[in-house]
């Protein structure tokens, strides 16, 4: 039984260890992407042959808000030399959150065999692994994506009305504070602009990083059930919103329930806090 | 920027030269490699959160220390070891305030984070660096 499915995962695969990686350094079948919310980290030393996505540059639109369209993700694609067949490995600084950001995105696009590394770059280097600063250069391929689609694992503001409307669960990802009303952001980080506090009615809140081991691991799932069953009452056959500030925190709690609990109806509300706190004339719970 | 203290001007026209989001990286990094957290004399883990710099995710604290020409000599602690960022600005914060007048000090407005990082830095990272100019003048203006 391998590591991750000693710790009851429903979906084991969807991890590798960082061993796997050091493992797979020079497997052409595998790319490595490094997503981090500090922009120099890349930059400062990464993985051997790990590129870069930056969500601001490779992944969002820079007009409107959405992401990449099905053209600009071949752009991608080819530009980090995969194919469909590619094993691609995410992983990143905040206990892989940028990481599993990215990873969402990509699930968009439906490339499915797509890996999360535990731990993420703390643990890589705490374990003394290699870094490098030498950025690798990959042969474009010719990469044809599946037109995006958002209907199974992103939310917009309508549906999330709906989903309100019906008494469905949701789970704000946010710190409790942020979950209150008490602030527009998370400790630590400024006001992002929301002119209104408070979360989405009948949402629970399960903050991001409760997931997390001190290590930057996944918990167990017997530990991830606790937090998530046990005490928040949800269900793995419900239809579950997750949402935090724009997204980006509330995609790791998807990948957490959606992979590692299984859960089959789970939806990322990207518009997250910074659209239903200006939103006019939506109910909010505080 | 043309009251901005001399050594200041000198660092933000290096950025100048910046044409892509590489060079600019590798200029912080080298920029933050020279990092050197505060001397033990002054202040030792935990840290007091009056020193905190309010919020700056990489937790970065600022202590100040009277010259005898009436400035000051900052000093920074960066606790998130992957702060890199947060190290970047605290040299530059310390190689060009410290030692400059006070007046030049308050007067430094704290968008020059967007100058340094570039405008497409993140809302959230862009106002905890901004913070850590706020709280270098406001050791500046209590002196």
């Amino acid at each position: 039984m391998s590591e991750f499915a000693s710790r009851g995962y429903e979906q084991p695969d969807v991890l590798v260890s960082t061993q796997w990686v050091e493992d797979h350094l020079n497997d052409p079948n595998v790319r490595i992407i490094e997503s981090n919310e500090d922009t120099l980290l890349y930059t400062s030393g990464h993985i051997p042959g790990a590129v870069e996505i930056d969500w601001t540059q490779d992944l969002n639109n820079p007009l409107r808000r959405d992401y990449l369209d099905q053209r600009e993700f071949e752009q991608l694609m080819s530009r980090i030399g995969a194919t469909p067949q590619t094993t691609l490995v995410f992983y990143g600084d905040k206990n892989n959150w940028w990481a599993t950001y990215a990873f969402w995105v990509f699930q968009l696009f439906g490339h499915e065999n797509a890996r999360v590394m535990d731990g993420g770059r703390v643990k890589w280097q705490a374990e003394g692994r290699p870094m490098t600063r030498e950025v690798p250069q990959y042969e474009p391929t010719d990469y044809k994506a599946l037109p995006r689609d958002d209907r199974h694992i992103r939310a917009f503001r309508d549906q999330v009305y709906q989903h309100v409307q019906a008494s469905l669960p949701l789970v704000d990802v946010r710190s409790p504070e942020e979950y209150r009303g008490e602030r527009l952001h998370m400790p630590d980080y400024p006001n992002e602009g929301a002119l209104r506090g408070g979360h989405i009615p009948g949402a629970v809140n399960v903050p991001w990083s409760k997931a997390v081991n001190p290590d930057g691991t996944f918990k167990s799932a017997e530990e991830l059930r606790s937090i998530y069953e046990e005490e928040q009452g949800l269900k793995p056959d419900e239809e579950i919103i997750t949402y935090c500030r724009i997204g980006e925190r509330s995609s790791h709690t998807w990948f957490v329930l959606k992979y590692l609990l299984g859960y089959g109806r789970v939806r990322n509300y990207d518009g997250s806090w910074t659209e239903w706190g200006n939103l006019v004339n939506v109910p909010i719970e505080r | 920027m043309s009251d901005y203290p001399h050594k200041l001007n000198e660092i933000l026209a290096d950025f100048d030269f910046v044409t892509t989001r590489t060079e600019r990286a590798e200029l912080l990094i080298d920029i933050a490699s020279r990092f050197e957290p505060v001397p033990e004399r002054l202040a030792t883990p935990p840290y007091a959160a009056e020193h905190r710099v309010p919020s700056c995710e990489s937790e970065a604290y600022v202590w100040s220390e009277p010259q005898p020409d009436g400035t000051l000599k900052f000093y920074f602690a960066v606790e998130n070891p992957q702060g890199l960022s947060a190290q970047a600005m605290a040299v530059i914060l310390d190689e060009a305030l410290s030692g400059a007048p006070l007046d030049q000090v308050t007067a430094v407005t704290p968008d020059i984070v967007l100058k340094i990082f570039g405008n497409e830095i993140s809302m959230g990272k862009g106002q905890g660096l901004m913070e850590m100019v706020r709280a270098v003048q406001q050791h500046a203006k209590r002196a």
